[in-house]
């Protein structure tokens, strides 16, 4: 059944907006109507519907009229022209009251950056749209509650939000979305101003969610991973239009237009590995500061041959070796810092992990991945790193390694041996990468070829 | 000297200023009597409550109220600045003052949230009462004494007036100010889940503007407090008097002990406007 239903929407921001509805409708373009009429079409004809218990998800580049669309379902945008149905309810036409009224009972919201209400307790932040509805102080905490329960949050309920991690912020604004028992949820890149990591906690979350309460969603993202991940059904926004709609696989396999199929060039490379999504939380690290014998007894705690060495800050320093930790012990260094080294792989959190790999995979230790300023976020296992290398469609979409400058010079060389011996790349394999053995057929070709 | 021929004509502003004075003071008389009655009463009214307590029981008062809301060492400069105020002679002085200011406040606030929060919705009624503002703070005080005087008479009422028209601009400005800088996303958030116009402004806008909104509070005070000399120009009573007489007398050090007076206000109440409105969220908890 339909629950949301967009037909030929248009939201034209600036002068003669109707006009310029009228010129689109005969065909011009975005710019030859921004030239004409100076009127910017955000969107432009934009059909959607979205089915009971569907996640729809809506996903462009940034500008292309996502945040407008979702807008004007519950009209914090009035479209310019076109009609918004709910659950069959002509939402173009209801008036100041009854807008509120499916605000705060059928459609609620969660925002990009939040949009918490910083002067109010994390229970009120959640009791919002029944304090809306004026429900009763004890009805609204009680139901703010369990929503908070339900996303995790139990014990920070007299908090407030600058109190709370990003990712904590966003579960608030989740179980204000909660609260309400809205049976539609727009979710406007939700998880777009996340950490990596926290951003796949969100995500797992969001699908446990939804395998319960099966509610109707929009989601927004500009990140085709989290599209692939989440959606049911995902429409490709640019320059207000809507290029296609359909399962991601339709998407994947039968791109309606060459920027579809641009799109899907991209995602189909990333999907299969990126850092961002094969990335773990550190075992444990070590300060620079630690006293030699306490990083022994650190490492034989974890049994540990080797443990990264991070600031205190996370910024990654560089690894130590369980051997030369004992020489510092032995010698009487103070602290672990001269004993450091620098042997193992890198990379950044969106880079895409085929470039890396088999650098990577030359090392004991697992592929550390870095954000931005240097700050160690996670890392990837040898073990995801050898499968992963040994699945010939992970270097199919490797691309050229020379690309972000980062591919090792003997990729070709290492894959060919890995080929060759049918064992993991590196000589001194630990314990836990020992049983894995790449398969026959290798990625030695594909490798070399676009090396 | 410019040829007749291409001089300008002259523009009777003063005139109509005149006769719009004399208008005012013919057919609205019944209205500047009412407002004449008020002001004066209820300046009357805040002196009587005020000088309840003898002086030192006030500057006790004053302590406690600095302490708890500021420091102790605050609270002790207040306690031994008001007890000073007493000892100088100035207490009725002060205390009247202080009514007047505080009755100007009060005035100016009731009258400048509800413009400041109009202006902040809407940008026409913003686009009319900015040149209004800048119009009252920059005209010559000396310049609207006069048809305060005549529509009000000498003494309280027309101190008031004329302190009230000087320090409501930055109660306005900052109001505005205030609510247009809340984060649009949040007011859209509050707005997202059918809260109405009101309720969004009074539990979402108001209370994100209150530092603002504070500030221009504190602005109010500092301002009216400017006003204490000129008032006691025309009779407005207080330490404005003082200073008016220990000038014409030339008695430097009367003049320096009533100023003195008005500084221990001017600092009490700024210290104690400036802390309330902030933000007090420290006791931070981590991430689990
Ligand atoms: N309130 C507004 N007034 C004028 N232009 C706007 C407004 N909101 C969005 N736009 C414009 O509409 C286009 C689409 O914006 P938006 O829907 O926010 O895109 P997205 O969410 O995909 O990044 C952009 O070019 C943006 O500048
Ligand atoms: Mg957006």
């Amino acid at each position: 059944m339909t629950m949301i239903r967009g037909e030929h929407l248009y939201k034209v921001f600036g002068p003669q907006a109707r006009k310029a509805v009228d010129l689109f409708e005969q065909g011009w373009t975005r710019d030859e109507v921004k030239e004409q009429t100076g009127a910017l079409g955000a969107v432009i004809d934009a059909d959607i519907d979205v089915a009971e218990g569907e996640l729809f998800v809506v996903m462009g580049l940034s500008g292309s009229g996502k945040s407008t669309l979702v807008r004007m379902i519950n009209r914090l945008h009035d479209p310019t022209s076109g009609t918004v149905e709910i659950d069959g309810v002509n939402v173009t036409e209801l008036d100041g009251k009854e807008l509120r009224d499916l605000r705060a009972g059928k459609v609620s919201m969660v925002f990009q950056r939040f949009a918490l209400f910083p002067h109010m307790t994390i229970l009120d932040n959640a009791a919002w749209g029944l304090e809306t509805q004026q429900v009763d102080k004890d009805e609204r905490y009680e139901k703010a509650r369990k929503a908070l329960s339900t996303v995790g949050l139990d014990g920070w309920e007299a908090n407030y939000a600058s109190e709370l991690s990003g990712g904590m912020q966003q579960r608030v604004g989740l179980a204000r979305a909660l609260a309400t028992e809205a049976d539609i949820l727009l979710m406007d890149e939700p998880f777009s101003a996340l950490d990596p990591l926290i951003k796949r906690d969100m995500q797992s979350l969001l699908i446990e969610l939804q395998s319960e309460l099966r509610k109707s969603i929009i989601f927004i993202t500009h990140d085709l991973n989290e599209a692939m991940r989440l959606g049911d059904r995902i429409a490709v926004m640019k320059d207000g239009r809507i290029e296609q709609t359909g399962e991601p696989d339709e998407i994947l396999s039968n791109p309606a237009t060459e920027y579809v199929a641009e799109f899907v060039r991209d995602v189909d490379r990333s999907r299969v590995l990126t850092a961002a999504n094969a990335v773990q939380d550190p075992l444990v690290t070590l300060s620079p500061d630690t006293q030699p014998r306490a990083a022994m007894v650190q490492m034989r705690d974890h049994e540990a041959p080797e443990l990264f060495v991070t600031e205190s800050d996370r910024t990654l320093v560089g690894a130590v070796r369980d051997d030369d930790v004992a020489e510092a012990a032995k010698r009487g260094d103070r602290t672990i810092r001269d004993v450091l080294h620098h042997d193992y792989g890198q990379t950044g959190e969106d880079t895409p992990l085929g470039h890396t790999l088999l650098d990577a995979a030359r090392y004991t230790l697992p592929l550390a991945v870095v954000d931005e300023q240097g700050r160690l976020v996670g890392v990837i296992p040898r073990v995801t790193l050898l499968s992963a290398l040994a699945n010939r469609d992970v270097l199919a979409e490797d691309g050229d390694p020379d690309a972000n400058g980062s591919g090792p010079p003997d990729a070709a060389e290492l894959a060919a041996q890995a080929a060759n011996d049918g064992q993991p790349v590196a000589s001194d394999g630990q314990a836990h990468s020992r049983g894995e053995t790449t398969t026959g057929e290798t990625p030695a070709e594909e490798g070399a070829h676009h090396g | 000297m410019a040829d007749e021929a291409f001089s300008l004509p002259r523009i009777p502003i003063g005139d109509g200023v005149d006769a719009a004075v004399s208008f005012l003071r013919t057919e609205l008389s019944g209205f500047f009597n009412a407002v004449q009655t008020v002001f004066g009463a209820s300046v009357e009214a805040m002196e009587w409550v005020l000088m309840l307590p003898p002086p030192l029981v006030f500057a006790a008062i004053a302590g406690l109220i600095g302490w708890r809301l500021r420091s102790w060492q605050f609270g002790a400069f207040a306690f031994v600045a008001f007890s000073v105020v007493d000892s100088m002679n100035l207490w009725d002085e002060t205390i009247s003052t202080l009514s007047l200011i505080l009755i100007a406040t009060v005035l100016a606030v009731i009258i400048s949230l509800p413009v400041g929060v109009l202006a902040a919705r809407n940008d026409t009624v913003s686009t009319l009462v900015r040149p209004l503002l800048d119009f009252m703070q920059t005209l010559p005080v000396l310049v609207y004494l006069i048809p305060a005087v005549l529509l009000l008479g000498i003494g309280t009422p027309g101190g008031l007036a004329a302190t009230l028209i000087f320090a409501l601009p930055p109660g306005v400005r900052l109001t505005e100010l205030g609510i247009r800088t809340v984060d649009k996303e949040v007011v859209e958030a509050a707005e997202a889940f059918g809260s109405s116009r009101n309720r969004t402004l009074m539990r979402v806008q108001m209370p994100l503007a209150l530092p603002a909104i504070m500030q221009g509070i504190n602005q109010i005070i500092m301002l009216a407090l400017s006003m204490v000399v000129v008032a006691g120009f025309i009779g407005a009573g207080g330490l404005g008097n003082e200073v008016v007489r220990s000038i014409s007398r030339v008695e430097v050090g009367t003049g320096f002990e009533a100023g003195l007076a008005v500084v221990i206000l001017a600092i009490f109440l700024d210290r104690l406007t400036s802390v309330v409105g902030q933000p007090e969220r420290n006791k931070s908890k981590q991430d689990a």
